[in-house]
């Protein structure tokens, strides 16, 4: 388990990693993956009770993640890598033919750490509530997390899901939502107005624990608080505030980099604004 | 001709519900979700009897679906079961994605398909399904003709390892299948004969019978085969039953586009070129009425099976 310093060194391998991916496949999603790094960080090497030697995509005995936002596959490939679940140097087929780093998460191809297929926008809570309601139906005592986007919560299904999951009392779901207010058209409140999320998921039901998305400590301390109401009767949601491309100067706070490739000279110019801590693939 | 027996009129829809009874019976592992339609679809035996693997999910289908996934990936059987058109059309992209695509082993139960539906009209007279879920690649497509076929076809479903579509009805309709083990992919042969096949799925078998009947007073024989297997489909006796008999009508309670029909065409044209004529409702949607005057107007009953099988006959 890793303390909220190496969690830091950690985050700015992993942002490395999405932009060198992002620039080499030339095509990808940075922006948003960028915005989830810090707290999807924390989950894979502090939060979650998982092993990437014994797991199995029943996630029997483990908790499990499901990316329901399923474009950010560049974070996502770069943590399960980064945490074992297969060899870093795969990262360099992101996107290339006869990957298994498929543009958005594919189970058909196998790579280990992916639980479901995801990309099609406002599933993957429904899918992590199902799986959420087996591990109770068996015992199991763990729990299942979730990341949404806050454009994702456009979708209908999303609020579908919210109220099954509050009727249900699905209490060992803990989701994620990445409130970075940014979405391929422009700004969340220009394109849709989606208004107080906070509010809006307490009024379905939900535990509500908002949190700054770029602080580690806040970020520990939000999923120690989800993890001590788990078990209590309601679905839990973390509301992490987050930058879109935080953490290299010219992609933050701005849609633009929600599905843009930078050049070779713009990947030059991020490396100098992160740290590389583990070494590149 | 090989005389089927009447046992009494049944709803598809109702084998469903027997048959979900007897899998969930057999294995703990089975699991059923339903959007605001327990009693349409039939489950009210199964929820009773395990209400803890019974899952209520309200008028919100697209949850369902994705629910369903996340629980077959934790190692469940789940039933989700609606009318015909919220479990394909609605839902299409989460069937796509969440258990196709995702290769989870979920089984939709689509009840209501087809213009037997009757007095709803045509908001809820799928005649498109099977074309939705022929088109995804994973989904077996099943379409039995009676209450024992659905029963004994929904057990399988539950022993199968994959997604499934099972689709069924709503009228009351002739029960005349022997009980015996459903037989994923194969195509039955219900009468044998040498002078057109008719093949036929879902409720049209029974009136594919029928036909035949009427056919043979005439001096035809007819060879019926009930081809509840949709996908993968049983090109082998397809192509055995045509090469016999030289000609063949196909029978289905759904549009042209994408239906058996032009499927069976497909193998026809790519192996044995044959006179073909169809039964189906073609490129339209229904409306109210009773299910016999339906098929009726829609050119879908027994006479107008035996009228295309004497045209079939009379191209070769």
């Amino acid at each position: 388990m890793q303390s909220a310093e190496d969690l830091k060194k950690t985050a700015s391998q992993v942002r490395r990693d999405i932009i060198r991916m992002v620039t080499k496949a030339k095509s990808g999603h940075p922006g948003g993956s960028m915005s989830c790094t810090d707290f999807l960080t924390a989950l894979y090497f502090n939060v979650m009770d998982h092993d990437p030697a014994t797991w199995t995509r029943d996630g029997k005995g483990q908790d499990v993640f499901y990316l329901s936002a399923g474009h950010l596959t560049p974070v996502y490939y770069s943590v399960l890598a980064r945490a074992g679940y297969f060899p870093v140097s795969e990262l360099g087929t992101f996107r290339k033919f006869g990957t298994r780093l498929q543009g958005h998460p594919s189970v058909e191809k196998g790579l280990p750490g992916i639980i479901q297929a995801s990309g099609s926008l406002g599933q993957g809570l429904s899918a992590a509530i199902g799986t959420a309601i087996a591990k109770k139906m068996d015992n199991d005592g763990k729990n299942v997390y979730v990341l949404c986007g806050d454009g994702e919560s456009e979708e209908g299904q999303i609020w579908e899901a919210a109220m099954f999951a509050a009727h249900h009392k699905v209490d060992n779901l803990i989701a994620m939502t990445d409130r970075n207010h940014q979405q391929i058209d422009g700004t969340t409140e220009s394109v849709a107005g989606l208004g107080d999320l906070e509010a809006i998921w307490k009024a379905f039901g939900w535990e509500v624990i908002p949190a700054d998305g770029h602080d580690m400590e806040a970020i520990l301390d939000a999923f120690a608080k989800a993890k001590s109401l788990s078990g209590k009767g309601k679905p839990i949601m973390i509301m992490f505030n987050t930058e879109m491309g935080h953490g290299v100067d010219f992609m933050a706070g701005t849609h633009k980099w929600h599905g843009n490739a930078p050049s070779e000279e713009q990947c030059a110019v991020a490396m100098t604004q992160l740290e590389e801590t583990l070494g590149d693939f | 001709m090989k005389k089927y027996t009447d046992k009494g009129k049944k709803d598809t829809r109702s084998g469903f519900g027997a048959g979900l009874f007897e899998a969930g019976q057999a294995d703990s592992r089975v699991v059923a979700l339903t959007a605001d339609l327990k009693g349409s679809l039939k489950m009210d035996q199964f929820a009773a009897a395990f209400p803890e693997r019974y899952f209520e999910c309200g008028i919100a289908e697209a949850n369902m679906i994705g629910v369903a996934a996340g629980m077959a990936i934790a190692g469940k059987v789940p039933f989700v079961g609606s009318f015909a058109e919220f479990v394909t059309g609605r839902v299409y992209d989460q069937v796509r994605m969440e258990v196709c695509y995702g290769e989870t082993n979920v089984k939709i139960a689509s009840s209501h398909a087809g213009i037997t539906l009757g007095e709803d009209g045509a908001t809820h007279q799928t005649m498109e399904d099977i074309a939705l879920m022929r088109a995804l690649p994973n989904m077996v497509v099943i379409n039995p003709c009676d209450w024992t076929q659905t029963k004994n076809a929904t057990i399988a479903a539950a022993k199968y390892d994959g997604p499934v579509y099972l689709r069924f009805g709503r009228p009351k309709v002739a029960d005349f299948m022997p009980d015996e083990p459903f037989e994923i992919g194969k195509a039955y042969v219900l009468n044998e004969g040498k002078d057109v096949t008719i093949f036929a799925t879902g409720h049209m078998v029974w009136e594919a019978l029928n036909a035949a009947e009427a056919l043979e007073a005439e001096g035809i024989c007819a060879e019926v085969v009930d081809v509840a297997t949709i996908k993968p489909l049983d090109t082998a006796t397809v192509i055995t039953s045509i090469k016999k008999t030289g000609c063949a009508v196909v029978a289905e309670e759904h549009n042209m586009a994408g239906g058996l029909g032009e499927l069976i065409a497909g193998v026809l044209a790519a192996s044995c070129p044959r006179p073909l004529e169809y039964i189906n409702g073609k490129d339209r949607f229904g409306q109210s009425g009773t299910p016999a005057e339906l098929l009726a107007a829609y050119g879908m009953d027994a006479l107008h099976i035996a009228e295309a099988a004497r045209k079939a006959i009379g191209r070769k």
